[in-house]
């Protein structure tokens, strides 16, 4: 389906993830980090970029894997992006939400 | 002669030996599979074990039963892979190889989680994913008067994603077999948004947990177990009580994968995900739950994997370009207590879905539909286990990539 955000139209899933990253940009980002309640910080962004660069990797995202790569205490994780961290935060940065299995 | 070390000789590993004994000539290629345990056990069954609806005999047998003939069997813990030399080092000699298949899985390591293998380990903290967890767990549910029941996923990925659920339908039916369902308290709690996380599947099938009383506590990262206490805590310092806590500790490849320094975070290997070569080395494959493939961690995936496999070694001896043809297929049945069971197939860019399965409008099973038929699928599946998947004949009708006759998609996934 199709979606508004910061007035450009992009595709988004049934739980409002970016089905194209090429559509992202960082208003967009602001945007739905607005709609969960989050004012994105330098720090905030730091996370989005290491998240970006992960993906683009094709390596799959994981609270683990936060935690081994030391980018971030997972408790600090929990305080910028309350709520389920990992998957508010891939949301934020336009990225499919970490994979399971039904 | 040239060499062929497939390193594990569970389910993946077993049936690429029995494949590869067939298409490779003897007089050329010399395969050899190492495997620390002498036992092979038959993982799905771990489920069943607690609830004492099977017996331990019929989950384990001896590896070399399933071993055939012409192919070397290694019974030693394998030290490290050295793949620059092409070279692995067990513990008491050196293997070289032309080519190398990983089939070493993925274990559980409760120590991985802050208070889980503690004193209370096996004494009221349980795992159902080891053989020796889910025989204490046994012995213990014999016993057990009653309580706070949580069943809980610490991390994704598991080895057979639905287990854990699983788990949670047949302690119901246990318990009220038992006479004693009033006197349990079930909750599922779980990392994710849900028992069930797929649009389809949450349909579908939420009923389940509400006709059963099954509570449920979703996006749930534990932090650590308060042994103490009986309580778990996640990193938002929200907690769950219990009783009695069924865990799945955090899975990860093993731990000889990390010794080679071939793995990722989770000591899984990086694999190709459609011709199932490893991303490092070109003479190094990865099978079963040992790669790092956004597939199901499951027995039907490595069965499936084994197929495709086969060809791409032959391809690659060769020297003709590998086959891209693994789509994540994976097949599983799910018990839902009470003598019935749902039956769900699905790969990469497809979710499960209703229909029948495995001829199209015909059946005899049923997709993502409880049904009588599907248990006794899950049944029959144990002899086919040992008799058809181990030994690596086909499976009749059942394909590798997957079949979207007979199959009711109205959207694809991205």
């Amino acid at each position: 389906m199709e979606k508004v955000i910061a007035n450009i139209p992009v595709k988004v899933n049934e739980q409002g993830y970016l089905l194209d990253f090429s559509q992202w940009n960082e208003d967009i980002a602001r945007e739905l980090a607005r709609e969960k309640g989050i004012v994105l910080t330098d720090e905030h962004w730091r996370i989005i970029r290491y998240l970006q660069e992960k993906h683009k990797a094709d390596e799959p995202l994981s609270i683990r894997g936060i935690k081994k790569s030391g980018i971030i205490p997972i408790k600090e994780f929990y305080r910028l992006f309350p709520g389920g961290p990992l998957k508010v935060a891939s949301l934020i940065a336009g990225i499919p939400k970490p994979k399971s299995c039904l | 002669m040239k060499n062929l070390v497939i390193l594990g000789a569970g389910t993946a590993g077993t049936m690429m030996a029995n494949h590869l004994v067939r298409v490779l000539p003897p007089e050329k290629w010399q395969i050899t599979i190492v495997d620390q345990y002498k036992t092979h056990y038959y993982q799905p069954g771990f489920l069943f074990l607690p609830f004492d609806l099977y017996k331990p005999k019929q989950v384990k047998k001896k590896g070399k039963k399933f071993i055939p003939k012409g192919v070397r069997y290694i019974n030693e813990k394998i030290e490290r892979i050295f793949p620059d030399e092409n070279r692995v080092e067990l513990e008491s000699q050196e293997l070289s190889y032309d080519i190398l298949i990983i089939a070493t899985g993925s274990k559980i390591y409760p120590e991985e989680v802050e208070g889980m293998k503690g004193p209370m380990w096996h004494k009221n903290i349980f795992d159902f994913y080891t053989y020796e967890g889910a025989l204490a767990l046994r012995n213990y549910l014999r016993e057990w008067q009653g309580g706070k029941l949580v069943v809980h996923i610490s991390e994704m990925p598991i080895k057979c994603p639905v287990a854990p659920l699983e788990f949670a339908f047949l302690a119901d039916d246990y318990f009220k077999r038992k006479g004693m369902r009033d006197k349990v308290d079930i909750t599922f709690v779980t990392p994710l948004d849900g028992a069930f996380t797929k649009p389809r599947a949450t349909k579908a099938l939420h009923y389940l947990l509400e006709t059963k009383h099954i509570k449920e506590v979703p996006n749930f990262d534990i932090e650590r177990v308060d042994y103490e206490h009986n309580k778990i805590i996640d990193y938002a310092d929200r907690e769950v009580e219990y009783d009695l806590l069924v865990t799945v500790p955090p899975n990860l490849g093993d731990a000889v994968i990390e010794r080679s320094g071939m793995g990722d975070d989770m000591n899984y290997v990086p694999t190709d995900k459609a011709t199932l070569q490893s991303k490092a080395y070109e003479n190094v494959f990865v099978i079963g739950d040992a790669s790092n493939l956004p597939a199901s961690k499951a027995g039907s995936v490595a069965h499936f994997e084994a197929e495709i496999l086969t060809e791409n070694i032959q391809r690659y001896i060769k020297g003709q370009p590998l086959k891209k043809e693994f789509d994540g297929h994976a097949n599983c049945f799910i018990e839902t207590g009470g003598g019935k069971a749902l039956l769900i197939d699905f790969n990469y860019t497809h979710e499960p879905v209703e229909g029948t399965f495995p001829l199209p409008g015909v059946g005899p099973l049923t997709l993502l539909k409880e049904s009588r038929t599907n248990h006794l699928g899950k049944l029959a599946f144990r002899w086919i286990y040992w008799n058809l998947l181990l030994p690596g004949r086909h499976i009749p009708l059942v394909t590798a990539t997957m079949s979207e006759a007979g199959k009711h998609f109205e959207t694809k996934e991205s």
